[in-house]
C-alpha cells in the first residue's frame, strides 16, 4: 500500500505519501504550505512534487485519501475534486477523513479535548476528543460562546482565533492546521486495521445561502393619494 | 477512423450550472455528456452559485465516465486536456480547473485552460465544419451578451461590444418573472410570442444607434415592468402574448442590427450566433432576414451545441492545440473574468 493524502479544507494546503510499515505508518513525504486564497493553484503541483520526493510515480499509488472537511466550501471542493479525478484516472481507491480528525491526531494528545478550525461567519467547527484519535460524537459548527467544551483545552485555529471566548492562551492551540501526514496517518490505520472510513464526499454542515425570491420589486412608487401615477 | 490520427481532446466545463464532458477528435464530437443543476436553481430565479458548485462536485467524475463510454475511448487515451478557465462563477470554475488538473497529473498529458466564450464560437466546427476566417459572432446566454470579430479562434479573438448591464438572457428570466412564466426565461416567453403581435407595444432598444457594438437590456426590462404595472393597476389584464412578443421583438431587433452592422464594417461574410438565447426562434429568423439582404451567411449550432456543454470546450482545446499553444501550468489560476481576447488564461 502506498497512499496519498491531501487536504484543502483550511487554509493549509497539504499534501503526503505513506505506507504502513510493521508498528505503524511511514510518511515518506509530506509538504505544507498555508495560503487560504490559493487552494486551487497549489494543490496539484504540491502533490507532483510529494509524489517525486516520495521516490515514486502517481502510477505506484494504490490509495488516495482526501480531507472532507468541515471547511470553507470553495476550498474544500478543490481537494475533493482532485481525489475524484485522480482516483478515476488512476484506478484505485479514494476514501475520506475528517479534516478535524487529521488536527486532532497530529495534538498527539492521550488526555481530552476539543478541537476547533475556523468556519467563518463568526463561527467555529468543533469536536471533542477523548484522545488524539478518538473522536466523541459528530463534528458541529457554531458560535465560540456556544460550544460546551467541559472546560477542555481547545486546540486548532479555531481556538486561536477565538482564544478569549474560550478562555485560553492563544498559544495553546497547536496545532492550528491539519496536515497530510496525520490525514494519511488516519487513513493508513484504518485502512489496514479494516475499519471504516466516510465516504470522499463534503461534510458541509450548512445549507446553501439561497433565498427564493419574492414578488418582483415595484418600480412605480405608490400613488400619493389624489395622484395620477404619471411618471 | 479518418480522423484517429487527429488528437483526442477531453474538454470539461462548470462555469456556471451545467457540468459538461465531451471528447473530441478535430471537428468531430464523439460525446457530450451534461449534468444539469438548473431545476434545483428554477425557485430562485436565477443561479445559486454555491448549489451549483455542489452540484458540480457531485455529477464531475460521473459525467467523464459517461462521456469515455459514450465515446468508447478509455481515459488512457486522451492527447490533452481543456478545461474552462474563465469567466464564470469562482466557485463553479474551481471544481471543474480542479478535476482537469487532477487528470492532466494522472495522465501525464498537457492542460489548456481555456476561455469559456470563446468556446460558445469554436462548438459551431462541430457542426459546421471549419470556421472561415474570420467570422463575426454573437454571443447571446443568461451570464453574456458579447459581439467578437475572430480571425483565428486560437490566436485573435477582438471584443467588439458587450452588454453595459444585464445579458439578454437574464433580461429573459427577469421578464419571465413579471409575466409569472417559469425559469429560465426563454423558451416560455418564445412560445407565448408566437400568439402575440410584436408591433403592439414598442419598447425601448437600449444604446440602438449610438454608433457602439454594446448593448443595454435594464432599461428594456424596467420598461417592461412599468408597463406590466400600469396595465395592472388600470385593471387591465396584462396581455402576456403581447407582451412577451414585443419585448423579444426589441432584443432580437437591437442584436440582430449591430450583429450585422459589424459584419459590414469588417467585410466579413459569415456570422455565427451562439449561447442559449441562439436557440430564440425570433432571434434566428431575424438574423437570417437581416443577414441574406446584407449578403452575410448565418451559423447558428444546433440548440443542444448553444448551451453551455463540455463540446464547446474540446472543440476550442483541438483548435489551440492544433496551433501549437503551449499548455498551461498545473498552477493555472481560474480567472472569473477573463477577457474574451484571451483564448487561453494566465
Amino acid at each position: 500500500m502506498l497512499l496519498l493524502a491531501f487536504d484543502t479544507a483550511t487554509p493549509a494546503v497539504t499534501a503526503a505519501v505513506c505506507e504502513p510499515v510493521h508498528d505503524g505508518v511511514r510518511v515518506r513525504a509530506a509538504l505544507s504550505s498555508i495560503d487560504a486564497r490559493r487552494h486551487g493553484e497549489l494543490l496539484a503541483p504540491g502533490i507532483r512534487t510529494v509524489v517525486a520526493e516520495a521516490g515514486a510515480a502517481l502510477a505506484d499509488i494504490t490509495h488516495i485519501a482526501v480531507g472532507i472537511g468541515p471547511g470553507p466550501y470553495t476550498g474544500l471542493r478543490v481537494g475533493l475534486a482532485t481525489g475524484h479525478a485522480l482516483a478515476e484516472a488512476l484506478g484505485v481507491p479514494c476514501v475520506g477523513v475528517a479534516t478535524l480528525d487529521a488536527v486532532a491526531l497530529a495534538s498527539g494528545r492521550a488526555t481530552p479535548f476539543v478541537a476547533a478550525t475556523d468556519a467563518r461567519r463568526k463561527e467555529v467547527f468543533w469536536a471533542r476528543y477523548d484522545d488524539a484519535a478518538t473522536r466523541v460524537g459528530d463534528i458541529a459548527v457554531d458560535r465560540p460562546a456556544d460550544v460546551d467544551t467541559r472546560g477542555l483545552p481547545v486546540i486548532g485555529h479555531g481556538a486561536r482565533m477565538y482564544a478569549d471566548v474560550f478562555g485560553q492562551d492563544p498559544d495553546a492551540a497547536e496545532p492550528l492546521h491539519p496536515s497530510a501526514a496525520a490525514l494519511g496517518e488516519v487513513a493508513v490505520r484504518a485502512l489496514v486495521n479494516g475499519s471504516e472510513l466516510p465516504e470522499p464526499r463534503p461534510l458541509y454542515l450548512r445549507r446553501p445561502d439561497a433565498q427564493v425570491p419574492g414578488a418582483p420589486k415595484r418600480v412605480r412608487r405608490p400613488l400619493a393619494p389624489g395622484g395620477t401615477g404619471a411618471a | 477512423m479518418s480522423n484517429s490520427a487527429l488528437p483526442l481532446i477531453m474538454g470539461i466545463e462548470s462555469s456556471c450550472d451545467e457540468t459538461g464532458v465531451a471528447f473530441v477528435r478535430g471537428c468531430e464530437l464523439l460525446a457530450d455528456e451534461v449534468a444539469s443543476s438548473v431545476d434545483e436553481h428554477a425557485r430562485f430565479g436565477g443561479v445559486v452559485p454555491e448549489v451549483a458548485s455542489r452540484a458540480h462536485l457531485e455529477a464531475m467524475t460521473p459525467t467523464v465516465r459517461r462521456a469515455a463510454e459514450r465515446a468508447g475511448v478509455r481515459l488512457s487515451d486522451v492527447d490533452a486536456i481543456a478545461v474552462t478557465a474563465g469567466p464564470g462563477l469562482a466557485g463553479a470554475l474551481l471544481v471543474g480547473v480542479s478535476a482537469a488538473k487532477a487528470y492532466a497529473l494522472a495522465l501525464d498529458k498537457p492542460l489548456y485552460g481555456v476561455n469559456h466564450l470563446v468556446g460558445h464560437v469554436a462548438v459551431d466546427q462541430l457542426e459546421h465544419g471549419p470556421l472561415p476566417k474570420p467570422v463575426v459572432a454573437l454571443l447571446v446566454s443568461g451570464g453574456h451578451t458579447s459581439l467578437l470579430l475572430v480571425r483565428d479562434l486560437a490566436t485573435d479573438v477582438r471584443l467588439l461590444g458587450e452588454t453595459v448591464d444585464d445579458a439578454a438572457g437574464e433580461a429573459y428570466d427577469k421578464v419571465a418573472r413579471l409575466l409569472s412564466l417559469p425559469y429560465p426565461g426563454g423558451p416560455p416567453i418564445d412560445r407565448a410570442a408566437r400568439d402575440g403581435d410584436p408591433r403592439a407595444i414598442r419598447f425601448p432598444r437600449g444604446k440602438w444607434g449610438d454608433g457602439s457594438y454594446d448593448f443595454s437590456f435594464s432599461g428594456l426590462k424596467t420598461a417592461v415592468a412599468r408597463w406590466v404595472e400600469d396595465a395592472e393597476h388600470a385593471g387591465r389584464a396584462v396581455p402576456v402574448p403581447d407582451v412577451a412578443a414585443a419585448f423579444q421583438e426589441a432584443v432580437a431587433d437591437v442584436l440582430t442590427r449591430k450583429a450585422v452592422d459589424a459584419c459590414r464594417e469588417h467585410g466579413v461574410r459569415h456570422l455565427v450566433i451562439s449561447g442559449g438565447v441562439a436557440a430564440n426562434s425570433r432571434l434566428r429568423r431575424l438574423a437570417e432576414q437581416r443577414c441574406a439582404a446584407a449578403g452575410v451567411e448565418v451559423r447558428v449550432p444546433r440548440p443542444r451545441l448553444c448551451t453551455d456543454n463540455g463540446a464547446m470546450i474540446a472543440a476550442l482545446g483541438a483548435e489551440v492545440v492544433a496551433a501549437g499553444l503551449p499548455p498551461s501550468p498545473l498552477d493555472l489560476a481560474t480567472d472569473t473574468s477573463l477577457p474574451v481576447g484571451s483564448v487561453m488564461a494566465g
